[in-house]
């Protein structure tokens, strides 16, 4: 049993799995005790990943080492099976056997692993009361997945994947299915349970949210291979890919460095800020926040902006505040399309525009920070 | 059955309380009609067996030697064939729903194949197979001086080969339904194969076991084309009730009703037992 005792066993993995269709190509490292968070856009072979990691997928060339266990080699012909690994799994669904109690459900690991029925029940009934904290532990031990709803469902399932005491926690998209209400409390329980009991885990999301409260790194998967990759706040602050911005909620503009920011591919100058100098030529994105966006229905004049027309595309409410979408004006800049600004309320009222309309954009060149981009 | 009781039944009691008030949207009305004809058409011959039937020599005609001889020959081939059709029917299903082999599409509809064939040329088959000349039967009677036609033995093979496409058919569709995703969660939790297949996968496919097998013992129990073919009707070894009944109905109508009466009851009975997983199916 890999790292049974040792909730940071760390994972070293680099594999390489050809499907019809793509080709999963990825190194991927986390150190004992850490939480990676995988992003990337659907079909980008998360879920591929995931199944290889866990002994699902046979992948086609690699290795894949849990702690100190070698799981896969393929050319050294090592291919431990799903329940030797000692990598757990929580999915999107809770999938609790539904024939079987939540007791029984935690204690299906540890009585798979051989521990005895007293001792593995008096553990699930305690990580039962650790993930169901405030509720009766013994009445909801003895319930049914049937009987209980689905947030306390997926925290009895998360219960379950901890139970055997996993080196490598498997994460996929596991607040996604959740009500809205059950998810804040899901994602701190998630943080105490996995982050601050420094429990190695990969963590599948969508949610740059999800990444920043239990993640300490990120890697962004695109067509198969990881695009980006560092600590979390570095990548969601600085994305050099158009899905990390949109995921961070970030506006991002690809081209090239030069001395004034960015110039994008039709020669537009984009004036913004380096933190780190740039060679004049070398491929950058410009980053900045919805946010900074300040919206004209006629062109501002004066002061040192980025102005760009734009038609809107969509009105998105976020809360507070009315998300603007531009798209590209017939024959204007097509960059421009997917570029959002964050208004209050009152001033989406004040514009008083309908999608289709054509508005100007402006942003403060210190607002725009340029970093070199990824590709 | 508790298995799933509290899984489905609370919602089901709920469903039939808001049936009251809802509104037929997906069913036009003259489909009443053909509907109701069909019905006639199952359940008018059963009232035409209860109304021709003599009711004062029932005792008399359901306790004779040949038809107390029958009944318990049928209940215990049956149960032989029942028994059978799970040991080998059930990884049957098991590899055709979770097998990764090629070709085992091609294997399916060999399985499906007693199902649309009719009876007697399943038990011609099986004669020309394991009968004295046969492929089979030759070797069995030259090595070991055993001949299988014709035999008790011959009834439990002729019931099993038409009535375990049932148990396959109907186990392997709850597999299928119930997917993979339980079993992999099982594997990353530490259990074996072996353990999740105990622990995981037959409690989940438990009704579809059941009404799958409850189906097979009662195709057992009504077979009479591929048994009379291969196994003959020879009275305490062969003859079930239903060759009994088509025997009888030459001779003596007033016995064949009466046995064909208790048959129906058998029949009603299985239903009864097997109906309400066989409809809701696995949740």
């Amino acid at each position: 049993m890999t790292g049974r005792d040792d909730r940071g066993a760390g994972l070293a993995a680099s594999v390489r799995l050809e499907r019809r269709a793509f080709t999963l190509d990825v190194a991927l490292d986390a150190e004992p005790g850490e939480v990676v968070a995988v992003l990337g856009p659907n079909g980008s072979g998360k879920s591929t990943l995931l199944g290889v990691l866990a002994g699902l997928l046979l992948p086609d060339a690699g290795q894949v080492r849990v702690g100190e266990t070698v799981v896969t080699d393929v050319g050294a012909g090592i291919s431990v099976p799903p329940h030797r690994r000692g990598v757990g799994l929580l999915a999107q669904q809770p999938l609790l056997f539904p024939h079987l109690t939540a007791l029984a459900n935690v204690a299906f690991g540890p009585r798979a692993a051989g521990v005895g029925k007293r001792e593995a029940h008096e553990r699930a009934r305690e990580l039962i009361a650790d993930v169901l904290p405030g509720l009766d532990a013994d009445e909801m031990s003895r319930r049914r997945p049937s009987q209980m709803s689905g947030g306390q469902q997926q925290r009895v399932a998360l219960a379950r994947a901890l139970a055997p005491r996993p080196g490598l926690l498997l994460l996929d998209e596991p607040l996604a299915a959740l009500d809205v209400d059950a998810t804040p409390a899901m994602r701190s329980l998630l943080r105490r349970v996995i982050r601050d009991a420094k429990q190695t885990a990969l963590l599948v999301t969508h949610s740059a949210l999800d990444a920043l409260v239990l993640a300490d790194r990120i890697a962004v998967l695109g067509g198969g291979r990881i695009v980006e990759q560092g600590a979390t706040r570095e990548v969601l602050t600085k994305p050099r890919t158009p899905f990390t911005a949109r995921i961070a909620g970030l506006d991002l503009v690809p081209g090239t460095a030069c001395a004034e920011g960015l110039r994008t591919r039709d020669g537009t100058v984009v004036a913004g800020r380096f933190d780190d100098p740039l060679p004049e030529g070398e491929s950058a994105v410009a980053v900045f926040p919805p946010s900074a966006v300040a919206v004209f229905r006629d062109r501002p004049s004066g002061s040192p902006r980025n102005v760009l027309q734009v038609r809107l595309a969509a009105i998105e409410p976020q809360g507070d505040t009315v998300r603007l979408r531009a798209a590209p004006l017939a024959g204007g800049h097509a960059w421009v399309d997917g570029l959002a600004a964050d208004v209050t309320l009152a001033a989406a009222a004040e514009l008083a525009v309908e999608p289709g309309a054509e508005l100007w954009f402006a942003v403060k060149a210190t607002e725009v920070a340029v970093h070199p981009a990824a590709l | 059955m508790t298995l799933t009781d509290d899984a489905s039944q609370a919602p089901t009691a709920e469903r039939r309380q808001d049936r009251r008030h809802e509104r037929d949207v997906a069913l036009p009305r003259w489909m009443w009609v053909p509907a109701v004809v069909g019905f006639l058409v199952i359940a008018l011959p059963v009232l035409g067996l209860l109304v021709e039937a003599d009711w004062r020599r029932m005792p008399e005609l359901l306790t004779s030697d040949a038809a107390l001889a029958a009944l318990r020959l049928s209940l215990e081939t049956a149960a032989a064939s029942t028994v059978l059709c799970i040991l080998l029917g059930g990884p049957l299903a098991a590899v055709l729903a979770r097998g990764r082999l090629p070709g085992l599409r091609a294997l399916r509809s060999v399985v499906l194949l007693p199902l649309v064939l009719p009876p007697v040329v399943g038990g011609l088959a099986l004669l020309y197979l394991v009968g004295a000349r046969g492929l089979v039967g030759e070797g069995l009677r030259l090595a070991f001086g055993v001949t299988v036609p014709f035999t008790t033995v011959a009834v439990v093979i002729a019931q099993t080969f038409v009535a375990m496409p049932f148990l396959v058919v109907s186990l392997e569709g709850a597999l299928r339904t119930a997917g993979e995703r339980y079993e992999a969660v099982a594997a990353t939790l530490g259990a074996s194969p072996a353990l999740t297949f105990r622990r995981v996968t037959v409690p989940l496919v438990l009704p579809g076991l059941m009404s799958g097998t409850v189906l097979a013992f009662a195709r057992c129990l009504g077979e009479f084309g591929a048994t009379i073919t291969f196994a003959g009707n020879l009275q305490g070894t062969t003859q079930t009730l239903p060759l009994l009944v088509y025997l009888q109905r030459e001779t003596d109508d007033a016995g064949a009703v009466a046995l064909s009466l208790l048959l129906v009851v058998v029949a009603i009975l299985v239903i009864v037992v097997a109906r309400p997983r066989n409809t809701e199916g696995l949740r």
